[in-house]
């Protein structure tokens, strides 16, 4: 459903898309201060910086295995001993939590650098080619965009079997048309920009314009595209935990971990609240950071 | 008798790049007359006449030695008070039609609606003043255009309805920011000459904004030229060619003329001064 | 001008059959991965292998894969999607039958959504940069970032084992389950036209934690579309024109800027309420809603193919459907396109 949105205010300065230097370090380190300085986005910044530090170190920070059943002590309510209860199995909640940060970077990261460049691809060259190209390219992705996202990567799943891999390839199937279009509607704006075609006037090949000139160019909205589009990455692959399709267990998944911690909720409510707040965080993390990112790039909606 | 006086008037803009100093300074009276404010575009004309209807951005820093109208302090007035100014007693009238009527409600509407707020009058009374008011400006078939939508009327007739809607509750003011600018050459003297006779009817004083000082050398009765957000010259319309201010000179020898061929055209030199000298009369 | 409006038209049937055309493949391609062997889904694993075999040729599984697929499209175009494995009825008269529960609870769902997004929206956009503007955001960002069948638990844990608001899972309770007639499949109208007004409450109880939570996601979108829209006419020059003539904010607000919006949000409506099937796969399973979500998700977890086929088709139709709609819309109700 946000795809509507982004779409809508993805556009940025003509500062920033006429000046290829506008990309460069300096920009970046005065971009990622001015960032900071809003107090959602920060938060937002802060709250991946956990997440990527939960997921390197998860052994110094988890208390206990995360695999390790301990039968005496199933379904026990929050404690010191287990800051948030243990599962089923006496498996310790809150270290689960963290290893499964792992397991949520890793699609995060999986899907993103498929997602990122087939959609790059496909709607840099959609969008520079234009004619029939264009029109084969944009007729896919209508007939992808007609399903909501969530029941075409059910269906996916479905039909390769459940299992982590499978949720990536699933969601990154459903995920990339959004951003092949974005792509490509910069690039239409691009095509006949002055120094795309100062760069066609000096004999650049169609390719090296594709990559060198305009793919450049397309990065920054695409990344603020792709950071939100991380956050729907997250629920998704928790929906498919959920419904069993995703990460199968032991694992710890955190939409699995709920879907486990369903047949117990009435008295266990800590199998279910503590994972399902994990998701919703890191989610809102990235679409903080994502909503901040495009309040930079597109000043009239600051 | 003064209907609004303006005493050292400054206006800025907070903006990213920091403080926008847009408005310097700017003293007028208005008398039962028209004023023309003149100046190159960005010099700060719109600005003002925004500022006497406290019409700018919320960020935007207004303040005055007096901004005194009749016997209201505008400046003094809460959102109420300054609503019921609006309008009623001084109204505006902007560039261009095709961006300053809602596309979404009929002309009539828009007009009648103009007279609603103040005046408790039914829907019944409304809608027959602005019938009238229509064929004041000129517009032979009243019943049509009232119920048609701005995008189905061309850009002098949009301008007209403009008129219409601005002078309906018969106001002590109107300021008209550069009502022809947007216009269709052919149209623009109509346009003009349907709003003198307003108010010269209605007795309805009138501040014309315009970069054009030919138009308004024609018609109003005195100028006021501004450069930079700062009042350089105020004159009489009709002594204008004995101009004592280097900008407003260049200004008038810039003016193309039928009646002598030049052998170069004048360039405008403009002096750092100008920015900063204050102006005296 | 005739003949543009022609070409048109005919450009945008050529797209949405392509688009049709599309989702059936799609749907055949999904149906072909399934690692399920649809034989023996039908005749059941005790079955033995002559009759295996008969059912395997009636099915066409042993002609090359375009013929496979030439029947597919021939089936699907006259209408006959299958019988569903798990009721052994046609999936069509199964998905009619749990359609009104689903429509049902998103169409309260929506109400949800327009109900509080739009005010948000509106608010959001006339305090733009103030305090009230930015809680809206982070609001939204949370309705875009809550899981909603964690929501849903949650809900059910609060309001229905803690406080016991709710009722539990389902339509409605179970002592009031056939004790009204069916006119139209929506028990809030079905138990109302009954006069049954105890039915009519339980109803009521069942269907608001999950409609309202289920709406969640649909207020964050309607909200900060509301906003956007909002602003973008908030900054137009006929805005001042208003104001100049002494109109109060209020009727600035809500006579000028929002009517020039309702159009734009008409669309976005019909576009939320095709989202809100997506969370009604997910919000059905967690509260037990006999509906077309809980319908596929079954499907899918028993491997019935001709049934997970035809729902996803389906949806992709609907959403086809709403876009549609949401373009008419747009031409039927804005003056500047009429
Ligand atoms: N809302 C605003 N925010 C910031 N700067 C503004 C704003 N409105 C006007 N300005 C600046 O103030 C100056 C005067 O503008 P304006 O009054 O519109 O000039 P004029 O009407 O004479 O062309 C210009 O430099 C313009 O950029
Ligand atoms: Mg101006």
């Amino acid at each position: 459903m946000k795809n509507a949105e982004v779409v809508r205010n993805s556009d940025y300065s003509l500062k920033a898309r006429h000046n290829p230097e506008y990309t460069r370090v300096a920009l970046f380190v005065k971009s990622f201060k001015k960032l900071c300085r809003n107090p959602l986005s920060a938060s937002g910044v802060i709250i991946v910086a956990l997440l990527l530090i939960c997921a390197i170190a998860a052994p110094l920070i988890a208390t206990h295995n995360p695999l390790e059943q301990d039968l005496a002590r199933v379904l026990a309510s929050p404690s010191l001993a287990h800051w948030f209860g243990t599962d089923e199995y006496g498996r310790d909640v809150f270290s689960r939590l963290v290893y499964g940060s792992r397991v949520t970077l890793y699609i995060i990261f999986l899907v993103t650098i498929i997602v990122g460049p087939v959609g790059l691809l496909v709607g840099t060259m959609s969008g520079y080619f234009g004619g029939w190209v264009d029109s084969v390219f944009m007729r896919i992705t209508d007939i992808f965009i007609s399903f909501p996202s969530l029941v075409l990567a059910l269906a996916f799943v479905a039909a390769l079997g459940p299992g982590l891999e499978h949720a990536v390839i699933a969601i990154a199937i459903t995920s990339w048309p959004p951003v092949a279009r974005l792509a490509r509607a910069e690039t239409l704006t691009l095509r006949n920009s002055d120094y795309v075609v100062a760069a066609q006037l000096q004999g650049a090949s169609a390719c090296r314009v594709l990559f060198h000139y305009i793919s450049l160019m397309c990065l920054p909205s695409l990344i603020v595209r792709l950071t939100m589009n991380m956050a729907t990455v997250i629920l998704t692959a928790a929906a498919l935990g959920f419904l069993g399709l995703g990460a199968q267990p032991p694992l710890p998944e955190w939409g699995a971990m709920i879907s486990t911690g369903r047949s117990y909720m009435l008295e266990s409510w800590w199998l279910v609240a503590f994972p399902g707040a994990a998701i919703m965080l890191v989610s809102l993390a990235f679409n903080l950071l994502g909503d901040g990112l495009r309040d930079l790039l597109d000043p009239r909606t600051e | 008798m003064d209907v609004l006086t303006v005493e050292k008037l400054n206006v800025t803009f907070r903006t990213d790049e920091g403080l926008k100093h847009a408005v310097r300074d700017v003293s007028f009276t208005l008398r039962n007359e028209k004023l023309a404010i003149v100046g190159e575009s960005g010099s700060g004309k719109s600005t003002v006449g925004k500022a006497i209807l406290r019409l700018n951005p919320p960020s935007t820093r207004v303040t005055a030695e007096k901004l005194q109208f009749g016997k209201t302090n505008l400046l003094a007035c809460n959102e109420k008070e300054i609503r019921a100014i609006r309008g009623q007693h001084i109204s505006m009238i902007m560039q261009d039609p095709k961006f300053s009527l809602n596309p979404v409600m009929t002309v009539g509407e828009q007009i009648s609606e103009a007279l609603s707020v103040h005046r408790n009058i039914s829907r019944r009374e409304a809608k027959e003043a602005a019938l009238e008011m229509l064929k004041e400006v000129s517009i032979a078939d009243p019943e049509h255009v009232y119920s048609q939508y701005p995008h189905e009327i061309s850009g002098g007739m949009g301008q007209r309805v403009m008129i219409a809607m601005m002078v309906i509750p018969e106001p002590d003011i109107i300021i008209a920011d550069e009502p022809t600018s947007a216009l269709d050459v052919s149209v623009q003297q109509d346009v003009l000459n349907i709003l003198t006779r307003l108010i010269e009817k209605k007795n309805i004083s009138l501040i014309f904004i315009s970069h054009d000082l030919n138009l308004v050398k024609k018609f109003c009765d005195r100028v006021l030229v501004m450069y930079g957000g700062r009042v350089v010259e105020s004159i009489k319309a009709n002594e204008l060619s004995n101009a004592s201010h280097p900008y407003t000179r260049g200004l008038m020898e810039s003016l193309p003329s039928l009646k002598h061929r030049r052998e170069t055209l004048p360039v405008m030199t403009r002096d750092q001064n100008w920015l900063t000298q204050e102006y005296t009369t | 001008m005739i003949r543009s409006r022609v070409s048109r038209v005919t450009k945008k049937t050529g797209v949405i059959l392509i688009t049709l055309f599309g989702l059936l493949t799609m749907t055949f391609v999904i149906g072909r991965l399934m690692p399920i062997d649809p034989v023996l889904a039908v005749i059941g694993p005790d079955a033995d292998s002559s009759t295996y075999q008969q059912v395997f040729d009636e099915m066409g599984l042993g002609k090359p894969i375009w013929v496979q697929y030439y029947y597919y499209l021939q089936d699907m175009l006259s209408g006959d999607f299958g019988r569903a494995i798990l009721t052994g009825s046609p999936v069509i008269d199964d998905i009619l039958r749990v359609l009104p529960a689903t429509i049902e609870l998103a169409s309260i769902a929506i109400m949800v959504g327009v109900g509080l997004g739009v005010p948000l929206g509106v608010y959001a956009a006339t305090h733009r940069g103030r305090l009230g503007d930015h809680l809206t955001r982070l609001i939204t960002l949370f309705g875009y970032s809550t899981p909603v069948f964690w929501v849903g638990m949650v809900g059910l844990i609060i309001f229905y084992a803690w406080l016991n608001w709710a009722g539990a899972a389902g339509r409605i309770g179970f002592a009031y389950d056939g004790m009204f007639t069916s006119y139209t499949g929506f028990y809030l109208v079905d138990t109302l036209l009954s006069g049954n007004i105890e039915a009519f409450v339980s109803a009521l109880r069942h269907i608001a934690l999950p409609a309202l939570i289920l709406g969640l996601n649909s207020v964050s979108f309607i909200g900060r579309m509301t906003r956007s829209f909002m602003l973008e006419q908030l900054s137009q020059e006929y805005i001042k024109t208003a104001r100049v003539k002494g109109l109060s904010e209020r009727s600035v607000i809500w006579k000028h800027a929002f009517k020039n919006i309702r159009v734009q949000l008409l669309t976005i409506v019909a576009l939320a309420y095709g989202g809100l099937l997506e969370g009604a796969v997910l919000i059905e399973t967690v509260f037990a809603w006999p509906g077309f979500g809980q319908y596929l998700t079954d499907s899918l977890l028993m491997g019935d193919m001709n049934a997970v086929m035809a729902s996803v088709l389906f949806i992709g139709l609907v959403f086809v459907f709403l876009n549609l709609l949401s373009d008419a819309l747009y031409k039927m109700f804005d003056p500047r396109t009429q």
